[in-house]
């Protein structure tokens, strides 16, 4: 372990002491669900109780109800598949490559971040199965061996490499998850009081009994998915951006695509991360956990990405322009000044300039506007993957088939719905699970010897001779 | 722990082990003893064991749970004895004749297990060429499930006896009494159905046969007879003209023999690559209002108003007067654009030039007259002596038929193939007088806007289910046969007619062939009836030639009284906006309006469908204050109807144009309520109906209905991969003319596209199916998008999923109209010029060999054939999409919901006679598929076998697809590009380095689809056009 300076501000604040976080996270998930959660998730199941409903609509009747037409063959349904996928990016990057980083300001957030990661693929998974005119075969697309001949999936389909890079993603984060929460589920199965708590959380914390074999196991495992999760991390992204980049498509065909959707992935999965812990803190009182230190750095990862983007919207124009085909640089122009300027311009607002107030730091150490940024670069980053797919799509090569597309209820509805089943999946795990890693938290705590004079409260003003580690 | 060697017995059997023991050590219970109660007599003596019991219950479960799963009971009847000649999956042809009004087709109907499913174009037929869009269509008609099912007295259903007794009965004591009686009819081809008709007057001799055309060219035989003595339409060729001016007629569209007229216009149009090859075209001019398909198709267009076209003809004629010597007519001075032009051009192909108007008013169709005679046009391209029959109606007599019935005198009245309270301009007066005639009967198939009115029907029956005949021009006849028993209790108008008539023979089928035998056998010059009688059937048509063209025929009309007639009605200027009321190429003058696929054919020019529109320049539209579907109020003469507004561009300003054919009140779901009536608007001159509606006030309602376009983008923003034009002159020096070429930039220097690929290409060892398309024989009529939809089982979606941008067209023809915008200036660019040059370009899967839809399937439902096609396997799709966004063409459909046996999609697929008419060899797509052209794989595959019984190579004969069999003109050639004996290879060898190119070739996906650049015979390139 890196000896840490005590000049450096401590990464858990209000003098905390092991018992004092294992009883703030615990209480959470021991105590009764409070009046503001049961409201919270009554909300939230009535969202999805009309996603759901939408969506059943949409499969009795087919996608028809959506507003999709002969030439514009995608559009609500993969800008939502791409932009939870995008979202689902934030929490193996904490867990996995910050881990590997040695960043330890992550373990305050990367329970709940991975735990946001496992939910939107399942929303991004959830608009896989939606777009399809035939969801009940959906499993051709995985190569299993069959009764029908020959048949197999097609290894050149962007789409089955999809397949694997998204069902990889979701199982290793998954599990790797599930490896961080043992010793949690163990701590609170030795608290539990009844019942019904000790066997469930003593069946899911698999006989966790803290030795230091088991400790040595739980660091080894945890580097080795690390390790495997990093490569993830940028592929799955990559792999989601050549569903576009392999295609004919003016403005879809693009070699810029892999590392300019990691990075809007990585950007619109800090700022869904932010928005969540921003409540989760204020509601949990989880303030000494998740410190405004944290909510500067990921700011500061949310502005650097926000710039790739932006230098990646302008290298494309610029390259539609230099590469001289006449179709790309109008499909670039008609986002720009074509029938959905106002989509595209909604994007550049939100994505390029909203981050860039983050240079001040009082603005990216406040909290109302790291929320408020927050919402908007997902605004944006929705309408990115809007622009991307629609208006490369409704004019394309022959001016004959160019439409326009516009949302029927439907294409909301189904929208709604992956809010929903987020929003209730997150509800149910901020209350039956722990949602700070309380072993790892522990394990940045200072013991009593290196903390501050200061010792109750209050920030640790950095000194001017500093002496670094 | 010690082996347990002891044993227990479960009772003092086990341990005798005797053999009773044995025998039922296996039972896991013991039979009850002798004399127990025993249930035995219930089972079939075995006894009955847990596991039978746990059997029959599972299995008993599982009955129970299927069979309340509701199975859909498909009833498939095998032959008791099979019918003669009909072999199941093997199709029969038969020869036929289509007859609806004027509209006329030597015709093949396919049949399939007794159901006809295809109409083709009889080959052999020389009087008619091509097959159009409506008679492709009519075969729907047949499957009709609202028909009448029976005859009908008043509202209630009746029998045929008592019908025909009461009105016999009615009709013998009229005609005792003196009472008037009329027939009143469409146009009848058929001279046995006259033959019919004159046994009938001559039994009941008060009565007299009115016919009429809503499409009239009666002033054009009216002036025929002032000009020469012959009250006659006459035959046009077409292909003799060198130089074709036309006055608002449609003739490659709507007017008389449209297909004919493009086969024989294609002619002069069709261009060789050739060493030495074909590099003359005709020019033609077109002056009209609307911008009709005859005038998208022009080499020079010029758009006049209504009330200036007459003076169009006057002007032309004192101009080719005063070189050609005549004498010049008084008329007020017009200017118009590329008049003067229009006459050098035609002074110079004197003997080689046509002109022909639309304009149905004899003062001007006598001017014509003069100005073909000027030319030396009779005996050329104008053959009084041949004429054709296509038109016989007498506006004049049916205006006194009108008058007639109001005044009370016609006692009966027989309404065939004729809705004239519908489609006349005085049918309201009519159906208000039509209750106060004693007998009326109708013979249409439902009680349609006359038929609701008349005292009884008798209906007759779908072409398809009747024996028919008919001479469209002199001394060419066809015959049609039934080709399906009658669907309904139905009976044929003639046998009606014979059997009031008492006459001895009273089946048709007889009749005819009595009336063939005694009429046209004799002049056949053949000596044995059966033979002539069964080739005649075979062939489906008997040519004996017309007259031989005459020298000329001698104008003698009066030229000056016609000119000044012409100079009075008509002005060079007039204020205010003025109807032009014309027809559509699919509804037509709404006879067959109550066909789903006629109503989904998108009109060619301004791709709208499942509705009519007041179409207005932009122009006229800014002055208004108009946008595209704001509903407007049409007022005249104190009628008024209110549609959407349709920017066309190249109409003339000031003129707001609606189409005939719609507003149908009582013809059926398709069509009902479909558009607005227009009929009412055409305004009666001197007994002859005009399409000149005079002058009209247009107001702006403030309501808005939104247009189903298949098309909303007009112009192709000067992408020049996908259209190559050029002009003639361009092209006589060099036969790339036009052509555009791609390169890329690589570090070597510019390559072609194709050179740089990832992909190791196709082998096709055997066969290489391909296409081309001559944009310069593509009028865009869209014959070929009704063939695909009857050939391929193509769903109707209906007007709403068109405005979706749904429709389901594997084969479209796209329509671009040119811009005079600046390249570079992309929102100009999206304009049309005010009277833009026109460009068709049929568009169907283009069967790439790099194709970009293959690729991106996740379950390869898309695969290449090893002959060159792109399949797709309905069967294996799981609806991603992704191919139809990947494709560059934008060619293939998704299902995006079951459009069989769905109540929002109430077509055709809907019911048990409707779906008769599906193709069995094409499959029915199921919801959430994607489907596209699939170049008419099943008639591949039926050639392919048809040439292996015969142990031979494939040839052009074998296999055609729908879109190239049904193309009047030969645009679309298919065939096999590895047969160097082929039509596409011969043509592809010729133009292969000339005229022919691949649409998008810069993206390297290698169509199997070639097209040829368009011609156009202008004087010089105009100014760069975007």
């Amino acid at each position: 372990m890196q000896v840490t300076s005590p000049v450096r501000t401590p990464l858990v604040q209000g003098g905390k002491t092991y018992a004092d976080i294992t009883e703030d996270i615990c209480r959470h998930v021991e105590a009764k669900p409070t009046k503001e959660w049961k409201m919270a998730f009554g909300l939230s199941l009535l969202v999805l109780a009309y996603g759901t409903y939408c969506l059943a609509w949409t499969w009795w009747e087919g996608l028809g109800v959506w507003g999709l037409n002969k030439t514009v063959g995608w559009a609500w349904d993969i800008t939502n598949f791409v932009w939870w996928v995008g979202i689902g990016h934030a929490g193996t990057l904490i867990s996995a490559i910050l881990l590997l980083f040695r960043q330890k300001w992550r373990t305050s957030i990367n329970r709940a971040a991975e735990a946001m990661t496992i939910f939107a693929v399942i929303c991004a998974a959830s608009f896989i199965l939606m777009h399809m005119g035939r969801p009940w075969l959906a499993y051709w697309a995985l190569p299993l061996p069959n009764a029908f001949g020959s048949l197999w999936v097609n290894f050149n389909s962007p789409l089955v490499w999809d397949v694997f890079a998204i069902s990889t993603y979701f199982s290793v984060s998954l599990v790797f998850w599930y490896i961080g929460l043992i010793p949690d589920l163990a701590t609170i199965r030795d608290r539990a009081t009844n019942k019904v708590s000790r066997f469930f959380y003593g069946a899911f914390s698999l006989g966790w009994s803290g030795s230091a074999k088991t400790w040595a196991r739980y660091e080894y495992i945890s580097l080795i998915l690390a390790g495997l999760s990093t490569p993830l991390v940028l592929s799955v992204h990559t792999i989601v951006s050549m569903d576009f980049a392999t295609s004919v498509i003016p403005g879809w065909h693009t070699t810029i695509f892999p590392p300019y959707f990691v990075a809007g992935a990585i950007f619109s999965g800090f700022a869904m991360v932010q928005n969540l812990m921003l409540i989760t803190r204020v509601v949990y009182k989880l303030e000494d956990y998740i410190t405004i230190e944290h909510i500067e750095t990921m700011n500061k990862i949310i502005t650097l990405t926000g710039s790739i983007v932006g230098i990646a919207y302008i290298t494309e124009f610029f390259i539609a322009w230099y590469g001289g085909v006449e179709y790309e640089s109008y499909a670039f122009l008609n986002r720009m000044g074509g029938p959905y300027w106002w989509a595209y311009w909604a994007m550049m607002t939100c994505n390029v300039i909203s981050p860039q107030l983050f240079w001040s730091r009082k603005l990216r150490r406040s909290v109302t506007w790291t929320f408020f940024i927050s919402v908007i670069v997902n605004i944006g980053m929705w309408f990115e993957r809007f622009v991307i797919i629609v208006t490369s799509l409704h004019r394309d090569y022959l001016p004959s088939s160019w439409t326009m597309f516009s949302p029927t209820m439907y294409d909301i509805g189904d929208y709604i719905f992956s809010f929903g089943l987020f929003f209730t999946l997150f509800l149910l795990f901020s209350k039956y699970l722990p949602v700070v890693n309380m072993a790892e938290v522990k394990a940045v705590l200072r013991s009593s010897s290196e903390r501050l004079p200061e010792k109750v409260g209050g920030v640790a003003k950095p000194r001017a001779t500093v002496v670094e580690d | 722990m010690e082996n347990n060697t002891k044993r227990y017995w479960k009772g003092l059997e086990e341990l005798r082990n005797d053999a009773s023991f044995i025998k039922s050590s296996e039972k896991e219970f013991n039979a009850p003893a002798e004399g127990d109660v025993s249930y035995e007599h219930l089972s079939d003596g075995t006894g009955s064991h847990r596991r039978d019991f746990l059997k029959v219950l599972g299995f008993g479960m599982a009955a129970v749970s299927l069979a309340s799963c509701e199975a859909p009971v498909r009833k498939a009847v095998s032959y008791v004895n099979k019918p003669v000649d009909e072999y199941p999956t093997i199709a029969n042809w038969y020869a036929s004749t289509f007859a609806e009004g004027g509209d006329y087709a030597s015709i093949l109907v396919k049949t399939r297990e007794g159901r006809p499913i295809k109409i083709e174009s009889n080959k052999l037929s020389g009087a008619s060429k091509g097959v159009s869009a409506r008679a492709h269509a009519s075969l729907l008609n047949l499957y009709d499930i609202e028909k009448l099912k029976g005859p009908q007295k008043g509202d209630a259903a009746a029998d045929w006896e008592t019908i025909d007794k009461e009105i016999s009965e009615k009709l013998s004591s009229i005609a005792a009494a003196g009472g008037d009686i009329r027939i009143v009819s469409s146009t009848i081809l058929g001279p046995s159905t006259k033959a019919v008709i004159a046994e009938f007057i001559a039994k009941y001799p008060t009565t007299t046969h009115v016919v009429y055309d809503t499409n009239s060219t009666a002033a054009l035989v009216e002036a025929n007879s002032r000009s020469f003595g012959k009250a006659v339409l006459p035959t046009y060729a077409f292909d003799k003209a060198k130089v074709v001016v036309s006055i608002d007629a449609d003739f490659l569209g709507t007017w008389v023999a449209p297909e004919t007229f493009s086969g024989q216009f294609a002619e002069t149009r069709k261009v060789s690559s050739a060493e030495g090859g074909k590099r003359e075209m005709s020019r033609h001019y077109q002056f009209e209002s609307i911008l009709s398909l005859t005038g998208s198709n022009a080499d020079y267009r010029t758009a006049v108003k209504p009330s200036q076209s007459g003076l169009v003809v006057t002007a032309l004629y004192n101009k080719l007067a005063a070189k050609l010597g005549g004498t010049a007519v008084s008329t007020p001075a017009l200017d118009v654009p590329n008049l003067d032009k229009a006459a050098n051009d035609l002074i110079a192909a004197k003997g080689a030039a046509l002109v022909v108007s639309g304009i149905n008013d004899p003062a001007v169709q006598v001017v014509v007259n003069a100005i073909n005679s000027l030319l030396g046009s009779y005996g050329v391209t104008i053959n009084l002596d041949s004429p054709s029959n296509l038109r016989q109606g007498n506006d004049v007599a049916f205006n006194q038929f009108v008058n007639d019935v109001k005044g009370g005198k016609v006692k009966a009245v027989l309404f065939y193939k004729a809705n004239p309270v519908y489609d006349h301009p005085r049918g309201a007066e009519l159906a208000a007088a039509l209750p106060k005639v004693d007998l009326s009967v109708s013979f249409g198939d439902r009680a349609d806007e006359t038929g609701s009115l008349v005292k009884y029907i008798a209906p007759a029956p779908h072409y398809l289910e009747s024996w028919d005949d008919a001479e469209p021009q002199a001394g060419y006849f066809s015959l049609g046969q039934p080709t399906i028993n009658l669907i309904y209790n139905t009976r044929q108008a003639q046998t009606s007619l014979l059997k009031w008539a008492g006459s001895a023979v009273s089946d048709y089928h007889d009749y005819i062939k009595q009336y063939w035998r005694s009429n046209i056998y004799p002049k056949s010059g053949q000596t044995d009836f059966a033979q002539f009688w069964i080739k005649c059937l075979h062939d489906g048509v008997l040519e004996l030639g017309g007259a031989p063209a005459t020298a000329g025929a001698t104008f003698a009309g009066d030229v000056a009284a016609a000119g000044q007639a012409v100079a009075k009605r008509y002005k060079a200027s007039q204020s205010g906006i003025e109807l032009a009321i014309y027809e559509k190429i699919g509804v037509g003058n709404g006879a067959l309006a109550n066909n789903p696929w006629l109503q989904e054919l998108p009109e060619p020019v301004s791709k709208a469908c499942w509705d009519n529109y007041a179409g207005v320049s932009q122009k006229t539209a800014t002055d208004l204050g108009l946008q595209q579907g704001d509903v407007v109020k049409i007022e005249a003469n104190g009628k008024e109807i209110e549609l959407p507004v349709l920017v066309q561009p190249g109409q003339a300003n000031d003129t707001v144009s609606v189409a005939i054919g719609y507003g149908r009140e009582k013809a059926g779901k398709a069509a009902n309520g479909v558009g607005k009536n227009v009929y009412p608007f055409i305004p009666v001159v001197d007994g002859f109906i005009s399409f000149n509606g005079g002058v009209v006030t247009v107001a702006k309602t403030g309501g808005f209905r939104q247009i189903a376009q298949t098309q909303t983008h007009n112009t192709v923003m000067a992408r020049k991969s996908i259209l190559q034009e050029t002009i003639l002159g361009e092209y006589q020096k060099d036969v790339k003319a036009g052509r555009f070429f791609p390169k890329i930039h690589t570090s070597e220097g510019p390559v072609d596209p194709t050179d740089i690929s990832l992909w190791n290409g196709h082998e096709y060892k055997n066969h290489s199916w391909g296409m081309v398309v001559d944009l310069n024989l593509c009028f865009g009529c869209g014959s070929c998008v009704v063939s695909c939809n009857a050939e391929n089982n193509i769903p109707v979606v209906g007007r709403q999923e068109v405005i979706n941008s749904r429709e389901m067209h594997w084969m479209r023809i796209d329509r671009y109209y040119s811009s005079d915008a600046e390249v570079g200036n992309y929102s100009a660019m999206e304009i049309a010029s005010e009277n833009p040059e026109v460009t068709f370009q049929p568009m169907m899967c283009q069967h790439c060999n790099n194709a970009p839809c293959e690729t991106v399937c996740p379950v390869l439902a898309t695969t290449h054939s090893s002959e060159g096609l792109n399949q797709m396997a309905y069967n294996r799709c799981v609806g991603t999409r992704y191919c139809a966004n990947n494709c560059p063409y934008k060619v293939r459909r998704f299902n995006w919901f079951k459009y069989f046996d769905n109540e929002n999609f109430d077509y055709h697929f809907n019911n048990e006679l409707g779906k008769m008419v599906i193709n069995p060899d094409v499959t029915v797509r199921s919801r959430g598929v994607i489907e596209k052209c699939s170049m008419c794989v099943h008639r591949i595959q039926e050639g392919k076998l048809r040439a292996k019984k015969e142990r031979r190579r494939v040839t052009d004969e074998d296999v055609n697809v729908a879109c190239a069999s049904s193309c009047p003109t030969d645009a679309i050639v298919f065939g096999d590009m590895n047969n160097p004996e082929s039509k596409i290879s011969k043509l592809l060898a010729v133009e292969e380095k000339a005229r022919a190119y691949h649409v998008l070739s810069e993206i390297n996906v290698r169509p199997q689809v070639s097209y040829l650049t368009k011609i156009r015979n202008k004087e010089r390139q105009a100014a760069p056009k975007a």
